[in-house]
């Protein structure tokens, strides 16, 4: 039956026909969707993980019992599992095992732009590339059987643009989930270093036997597309950049690989020896072309290619063809200039309240990966640094450390309540330990923000949203050595409330955290009731613009400097209420 | 003008506005017709009202998912500003849908930019005869059904004037995409006949 599926959601479904038994992963953009997808079949065990490492380990776990198992990620994610797929590559599998990872190109949602295949190489894992949601659910498939063939961890390697398009699958039936007998065999299984000597000779012979068995695609999954068109003109290409490259020049011969890692040199030569002119066209790193170069096969590559972001048919083009560019049919010089739309911290949003608290205590902010990241941006442009998932933490606690104590008067970690869980317990272990006096925001808002609204172990719901025990941030933090006293909870719309407990707690000689506590003005516990909203008394406007640089997208000051309340979007949070000194704004009555 | 449904469509918006299942429509209007398509979305940071683009493309093989410079057939531009900030996707002698509704975005609430006037007729005199541009109140007439929610459908409305469907087809395509919640169709297919007036 055909069916037009998201990319994602075609992986969940070949995850689902090839009787997948459990899927751990963490959130991340753009992967989030496979995971999601996956819930909706009740068969299979799915849930959120804490985090990425989690997720893999767990996902080992029933590999090794023998049921088939995946774990999915943004790009980053991968680092953070990275040290249980290195290791599970030498142990390798008894119900087929897959990590699904998903790079962003241009980075749409991300911090860096690392390209995932390296991964492949370095652990030694073969890696699947699928370009539209056809081969996703098709490779998907097909993965967990290579998993078992060749007793090893697969990985498929997905891009935004695979990931977040929809197009036309063809839904095959599942397979019935089995899982395997297990019998004990600590040889296989423990990575100690007599058993993981024997394993590394394993994996070497594994990756040749891959290679050599992928050059004539046994399975019949389509791995590898060969069209051999015009021969003055050569391309090697993968995943997205094939689909540019086709819309790019349709007469060039392709070769399509569909297995990026190990590669198959025996067809690439075979290709390379037919074309006169071989380019190899891969966003990001030159990971096709410094392999293809050293089997001794010339060809172009980054020399022509950028190594930064996204790829466009009209870049290839341009490159490659003298076939002039399409026309676009309006004359800019004659448009107006359109005013940049960022993305913004929604009306209603609990974040602004305490992002303007630490504007106006002037204080040093290490950040974290979330919505609150958005704090970085005009007006509030609040934070300092931001790195990756759980640094803020850490990061305030090395400001700590290059002062001796000094900086912690005057810095403060901020850290969503998922990211908390994820990795910045770890941190805050750290700083109590090691004599720290940092102060910790966590910014409570009871859900996974950025990436769409996922539960976490905090919110009291799992994936399918099934009530189990909640996680609490303030037992927590006390049971790693923060001083019962030192964990104050504070509602961030009480903007100079809040900002009276961090001033208390900054000067604290002592780890301190302050949870800021209201739920994301978009989930139900955090949204206002239908029609209620703040209102203006227009007579008692002083119009001194304290309203408005909280930049609510619900409060919009008109031309006689006076605000206005768009009804639609308003959440009647109050914080332009508290704001306002001549109670010209009042909440409604909830 | 197209009279196939072959056609590259852009969908440019500010985040909420309804373009990810405006796409998601046609891409079942277009696999019941027997055609390939890809709907390219974008998830993640930029929705948190950010400028949004959702591209179609529909024929009887679709490549790339992406609609560059110089190749759409249609824009539908759910916002003034946006229609500007999309506009050099679309090709000689296509056609922009634009929505009449302004948004304004931070910098302009922020007074560091004005909110440009007169954009449409802007936007006429900046194609000439190499486009088409069709502005509509989708906003209002979403309205007049009953919920800002249908805007999106009204668009649609509009393009199909355009496009090689029949009715009935985009009717059930409208019947499918909103199978999961069924107390929003008979709404949803008024916008969508308000749109298709409102477009000729």
């Amino acid at each position: 039956m055909k069916k037009i599926m998201l990319g994602n959601e075609a992986v969940a479904r070949g995850a689902y026909e090839a009787g997948v038994k459990f899927v751990s992963s963490y959130p991340g953009t753009p992967s989030t969707e496979i995971t999601e997808e996956i819930a909706k079949y009740a068969e299979v065990a799915c849930e959120w993980a804490p985090n990425e490492k989690c997720g893999a380990e767990a996902a080992i776990g029933c590999s090794i019992r023998g049921g088939r198992s995946m774990t999915c990620m943004k790009h980053v994610g991968m680092n953070v599992c990275a040290d249980p797929l290195f290791t599970a590559s030498y142990a390798g599998v008894n119900g087929g095992l897959v990590f699904c990872v998903a790079d962003d190109p241009g980075m749409h949602s991300s911090q860096n732009e690392q390209d995932s295949r390296n991964y492949a190489r370095a652990a030694k894992v073969p890696m699947l590339e699928p370009a539209d949601s056809e081969e996703c659910r098709a490779f998907t498939r097909y993965a967990f059987e290579m998993s078992e063939k060749y007793d090893t961890p697969v990985l498929i390697r997905l891009h935004t643009r695979v990931s977040h398009s929809r197009s036309i699958v063809e839904v095959q039936d599942a397979t019935p989930i089995t899982i395997k007998d297990y019998a004990k065999n600590s040889q296989k299984y423990v990575m100690m270093p007599s058993n993981a000597i024997t394993k590394h000779v394993v994996v070497e012979e594994r990756t040749r036997a891959i290679a050599s068995d992928m050059a004539s695609d046994p399975e019949n999954v389509g791995m590898h597309k060969i069209e051999i068109n015009d021969t003055k003109l050569g391309i090697i290409t993968s995943g997205a950049a094939y689909q540019y490259v086709k819309d790019a020049i349709p007469t060039a011969s392709v070769l399509k690989l569909g297995v990026v890692w190990p590669l198959s040199e025996d067809i690439i030569k075979d290709f390379a020896s037919k074309v006169e002119r071989l380019v190899i066209v891969e966003e990001l790193d030159p990971f096709l072309e410094t392999e293809i170069k050293a089997m001794g096969i010339k060809c172009e590559g980054k020399e022509l290619f950028t190594l930064l972001g996204e790829y466009t048919a009209r870049l290839i083009k341009e490159k490659l063809t003298d076939e002039a560019l399409p026309e676009v049919a309006f004359d800019a010089s004659k448009l107006p200039v359109a005013p940049g739309r960022p993305p913004v911290l929604c009306a209603g949003c609990p974040h602004k309240g305490l992002f303007l608290a630490l504007k106006r205590l002037k204080v040093n902010v290490t950040g974290d990966i979330g919505c609150y990241t958005l704090g970085a941006l005009p007006p509030m442009q609040a934070l300092d640094a931001c790195i990756c998932m759980g640094a803020s933490v850490g990061m305030a606690h090395g400001f700590d450390k290059a002062t001796d104590h000094e900086d912690s008067k005057k810095t403060v970690g901020v850290i969503g309540d998922s990211t908390f869980l994820h990795s910045g317990i770890t941190n805050l272990m750290n700083a109590v330990y090691n004599g720290s006096h940092i102060t910790l925001i966590i910014l409570d808002n009871s859900i996974t923000g950025m990436t769409g609204h996922q539960q976490n172990p905090a919110t009291g719901m799992n994936i399918r949203l099934e009530a189990v025990p909640a996680v609490s941030l303030e037992k927590l933090c006390e049971s790693v050595g923060v001083m019962p006293e030192a964990i104050r909870v504070v509602d961030p719309v009480d903007t100079f409330g809040s900002e009276k407990v961090i001033k208390e707690e900054l000067e604290r000689e002592a780890v301190s955290v302050v949870i800021a506590r209201r739920p994301c003005a978009l989930i139900p516990t955090g949204r206002a009731k239908k029609g209620v909203e703040a209102s203006v008394d227009a007579d008692k406007c002083k119009k001194c613009g304290a309203c408005g640089r909280i930049m609510c997208p619900a409060l919009i000051i008109g031309k006689d400097g006076i605000p206005m309340i768009d009804s639609e979007s308003c959440n009647n949070c109050g914080l332009c209420v508290n704001v306002c000194k001549f109670n010209a704004l009042s909440k409604a009555e909830e | 003008m197209s009279s196939s449904l072959n056609a590259s469509i852009v969908l440019a918006g500010v985040g909420g506005q309804g373009t990810l299942i405006a796409g998601k429509l046609l891409g079942i209007l277009a696999m019941n017709l027997g055609l390939d398509v890809k709907v390219s979305e974008v998830h993640g940071m930029s929705q948190r009202g950010g400028s949004v683009v959702t591209y179609v493309k529909i024929a009887p093989e679709v490549h790339s998912p992406i609609i560059e410079e110089g190749t759409a057939d249609f824009i539908l531009s759910f916002e003034e500003v946006e229609s500007v900030r999309w506009s050099k996707l679309l090709k000689k002698g296509g056609t922009m849908v634009v929505n009449t509704q302004q948004i304004k975005s931070l910098p302009v609430l922020m007074g560091q930019m004005e909110y440009p006037e007169g954009i449409v007729d802007s936007l006429k005199a900046a194609c000439g005869d190499d486009a088409n541009v069709v502005a509509i109140d989708a906003l209002g007439l979403a309205l007049e059904t009953g919920t800002s929610k249908a805007t999106n459908i009204v668009m649609l409305g509009a393009l199909s004037n355009y496009l090689g469907a029949s009715e009935e087809d985009w009717n059930n395509a409208i019947k499918e995409a909103f199978e999961a919640k069924p107390k929003t169709i008979p709404g949803n297919l008024s916008a969508f006949e308000k749109g298709r007036l409102a477009g000729k």
